[in-house]
């Protein structure tokens, strides 16, 4: 069960990068609005996509 | 707002059935006069069809099937027509725009009339119909979109333009307090989701760890592992406590300081005690150190913080809105130096006393007195009056109402939030603010819960001191974390947000809590004020019968034609019916509209004089016996005669009326059920007024008729010194009885003003959305109490089991989620804003 001592540590430390990872899209406006989105995913005849 | 009945594509067929020709653009009837025989193409206006040419030529007809599909629905497109220059003028590109790389700009616009996934769709589309314009996305909460164009290749005021005719009137997004404030509360609202993110991490990263843990209790766990989980759920708590949980310790400690204790103090109480003392006994203890609630205390904080989350988000939704009429003022103004040399400068750099110009299709930018010219000017923004006025020198101009005709100079006398429509701005604003009183109620339970929460700690404390200090700090810490009041402070943001989203689903625009909380009471103590045009009735005149002279009606249409009065455009319509052909070779010579009275003028040389009896006594027209009872039959049959004389002498009497909703008096009588009395306040003849009370079922002591705009207020406001009042208004002249009100009701199709100032406004005709709404804040409240009932309930169980020593972390971890989803589901499960749309009144 040693492993343990490694691998809670390595979790813990994923765990940091996913949230680190939602703070800099949140900071970055991607969660500004939440409900747009929603209304956006229509059919795009043209196909055109869209640059986020 | 999915609203079948009024669907285009439904009201189309509806129409095809009927035989009337409905518009291509939006689906309104078309009038008579404007039916192309034959065309497959209608339109009821100018506008529509401007709009429709250039969604059909850009390739776009998509927008009408998603249109259909959404349920939205689009009004008349009202094309300003204004030219918009300010957009290409240095000035106004060196406030709003932004320079990007690769020589492109973008700017943000607040539009008007913004409110469907087509809507979002059609704006989104528009580098397709205007060249040059590289990107659109729109911001359906705040109605703002982001253009990024190539200054180069398209100016600015054509892409407004482009928007302007499809039906979005734009502004440049300004918000209240400029960019700076609004960038504030945007990073406001990150962090705040950040925080939430970060405390979820944690709450679920702890549970993780504390699942072996409690998995250990029964199967056994090497105590090596066991001592590493317990130090990394501490690390992870502490982050938890260090960084989200520091809302409540700041909030908690900015109420101990200015000693007024609410619900954050008893919250940051438990969650901080316990936090300290699992972490001294994690560090002290080694293996074996008995109860830590870390798990239970970093859920605690997550739930709290989504409840938080939610409530700023709803009262921010509330200030978007009027982040739009803010931007009605413009932005740029014309001063006209001593000189007499004109210069564009911000209109935050106006003073009192410079005069500014005003040309033809732009906004004024101040309040002040008109110095040179006469025009006419759409007021609409404020008065919902969509006819323009006329106003010439030395008369008033209001900062925000469009100068339609020629350019004038107005001498500024307020400016900014001086301005009419800025101190209306902030009323509603602080209106807006105001918290529910319910929360507040949760606050002040958190004062007395505090010291019951304390008693009862010190309580355990002497019950458990024989076992030992340890064992009864154990325990007391144990029973503060248990009862923590977090059902209490999730259980009304919640239930208030889930009846207002509904609600806006279902076009009822909910501005906050506190309207829900004081429509919900019993009504022992509550009036509902009803305004009878538009409310009651259809709100729309027509000529019900004729008596007199048959010849008459062409001279009195063609008189009437000119008017604007809806009185006048009613007898226009109905009374020049086929074979009226006459009519056309009339000429009117002399034209008099008086206001409110009649009309008068000369037709064919002949002098027609249409009106009141009053109108009738003041031209000395002689009115014979037999029109006196015409106009008594008309006024028993609760219509308004129009007294219609030619040289001199009555010849007919035509009776206006305006016929009731059908759901109007089932709908009263639902009111009535749930203890509110009705009143009924109207501008109209007091006959009238009582006639149509009578058909509904109102004595005619609930009746006031012939208020003017003034007295309403009076009234109203009379009278929530004494109760609670609901006014329900059309908007065009009732904007200050409605803020007057404890809770004003704007009805559709009334001014900006008017629905900035309402705390709810009605996206549907007639009083059905009225008793939903009604019925709606009913089920709401009681979700409310059954929720702080619920939780309190967990609490004192909670409270028991730990002073009777039986609680462990495993149990804290059971009880406390399961009080806090008990909350969630009640607040899902009401009935508050559901069912069929048309379901509020039962036929």
């Amino acid at each position: 069960m040693s492993v343990l001592y490694v691998m809670v540590p390595v979790a813990l430390v994923i765990a940091a990068g996913a949230v680190v990872a939602f703070i800099r899209a949140a900071r970055a406006g991607q969660f500004d609005d939440l409900e747009t989105p929603a209304y956006r995913m229509l059919p795009d005849d043209d196909g055109a996509r869209r640059k986020g | 707002m999915s609203i079948a009945s009024s669907h285009p594509q439904v009201r189309l067929g509806a129409a095809r059935a009927s035989g009337r020709s409905l518009c291509s653009h939006c689906a309104l009837p078309v009038p008579d006069g404007l039916v192309r025989e034959g065309g497959a193409e209608q339109f009821c206006c100018h506008g529509c069809e401007a709009a429709y040419r250039v969604i059909d030529s850009c390739g776009l007809r998509e927008y009408y099937r998603l249109l259909e599909r959404s349920g939205g629905e689009v009004g008349p497109a009202k094309e300003t027509g204004r030219g918009y220059s300010e957009y290409d003028d240095p000035t106004f590109h060196a406030l709003y725009c932004r320079v990007l790389a690769g020589g492109l700009s973008s700017t943000e616009l607040l539009l008007e009339g913004v409110h469907c996934a087509a809507c979002v769709w059609l704006v989104e589309k528009l580098p397709r119909v205007v060249p040059g314009v590289v990107e659109a996305r729109l911001d359906l909460r705040r109605a703002a979109v982001t253009v990024v164009f190539d200054p180069s290749r398209v100016a600015l005021s054509r892409v407004v333009r482009t928007l302007d005719t499809l039906g979005y009137p734009a502004h440049p997004a300004r918000g209240m307090g400029g960019d700076r404030a609004r960038e504030a509360r945007r990073r406001e609202d990150r962090r705040m989701l950040v925080k939430t993110a970060v405390a979820g991490a944690c709450a679920g990263n702890i549970m993780l760890l504390y699942f072996a843990l409690y998995a250990g209790m029964f199967e056994g766990i090497e105590p090596g592992i066991e001592r590493m989980f317990r130090w990394a759920a501490m690390g992870l708590n502490a982050v938890c406590l260090a960084w989200p949980g520091m809302v409540f310790a700041r909030s908690a400690l900015a109420a101990i300081r200015t000693r007024t204790v609410h619900l954050d103090v008893p919250i940051a109480m438990g969650l901080y005690l316990g936090g300290a003392w699992g972490t001294w006994k994690t560090v002290s203890g080694g293996t074996g150190v008995g109860d830590i609630y870390f798990d239970s205390i970093s859920t605690l904080v997550f739930f709290l913080l989504i409840g938080r989350f939610v409530q700023q988000r709803q009262q921010r939704s509330a200030s978007d809105a009027l982040e739009l009429l803010f931007s009605l003022t413009p932005a740029v103004a014309r001063r006209v130096g001593e000189d007499g040399a004109v210069t564009e400068v911000p209109t935050e750099a106006l003073s009192t006393g410079e005069v500014v110009e005003v040309r033809a299709g732009d906004s004024v930018p101040v309040d002040g007195v008109i110095e040179s010219g006469r025009t006419s000017i759409d007021a609409s923004m404020l008065t919902g009056e969509s006819r323009p006025v006329r106003a010439e020198m030395g008369e008033r101009v209001a900062a925000g109402t469009v100068n339609l005709a020629s350019t004038i100079r107005v001498r500024t006398e307020a400016t900014g939030e001086g301005t009419r429509i800025g101190r209306l701005m902030r009323m509603v604003e602080e209106a807006s603010r105001r918290r529910a009183a319910i929360v507040r109620l949760a606050d002040r339970w958190g004062k007395w819960l505090l010291w019951v929460l304390l008693a009862l700690a010190g309580v355990t404390l002497g019950i458990w001191w024989r076992d030992g200090v340890h064992v009864a700090v154990d325990r007391a810490v144990a029973l503060l974390i248990a009862t923590c009041p977090c059902g209490l402070g999730l259980a009304t943001p919640l239930a208030m947000t889930v009846a207002i989203g509904r609600a806006a689903r279902r076009g009822i625009l909910i501005k906050g809590g506190d309207a829900i909380q004081t429509l919900a009471g019993p009504g022992a103590a509550g009036t509902v004020v009803l305004d009878k045009t538009g409310t009651l009735t259809m709100g729309r005149l027509s000529v019900v019968w004729w008596r007199g002279a048959e010849w008459a009606r062409g001279l009195v249409a063609a008189v009437e034609a000119g008017s604007s009065h809806p009185a006048g455009r009613a007898m226009a319509r109905d009374l020049a019916g086929p074979g009226m052909d006459a009519t056309v070779a009339m000429e009117v010579v002399q034209h008099a509209g008086r206001a409110g009275t009649g009309i008068e003028g000369v037709v064919n040389g002949r002098r027609v004089v249409v009106g009141t009896l009053a109108l009738m006594r003041s031209r000395w027209v002689e009115v014979g016996a037999e029109m006196d009872r015409g106009g008594r039959e008309a006024l028993l049959d609760a219509l308004s005669p129009v007294y219609c004389a030619v040289e001199g002498r009555c010849v007919a009497v035509a009776a206006l009326g305006d016929a009731e909703r059908p759901e109007a008096a089932a709908a009263i009588d639902q009111i009535r059920a749930r203890g509110w009395k009705v009143r009924v306040l109207s501008g109209d003849h007091p006959d009238v007024v009582s006639a149509t009370a009578r058909r509904l079922g109102l004595g005619s002591e609930d009746c006031f008729a012939g208020v003017s705009p003034e007295e309403k207020l009076d009234f109203v406001r009379s009278l929530a010194e004494r109760e609670r009042v609901v006014m329900v208004g059309d908007g065009v002249n009732d904007a200050a009885a409605l803020a007057a009100a404890t809770v004003g009701v704007a009805v559709r199709g009334g001014a900006e003003a008017s629905l900035a100032a309402a705390d709810v406004s009605l996206g549907r005709e007639g009083l059905g959305p009225l008793v939903e709404l009604l019925e709606g804040s009913r089920r709401t409240m009681r979700a409310i109490h059954w929720t702080i009932a619920t939780s309190l309930g967990y609490n004192v169980v909670a409270a028991a089991l730990s002073m009777a020593g039986l609680i462990s972390p495993l149990w804290a971890a059971i009880i406390m989620p399961a009080s806090s989803f008990t909350v969630v589901a009640i607040c899902l499960r009401t009935g508050a804003f559901r069912g069929p749309v048309n379901g509020g009144v039962r036929p």
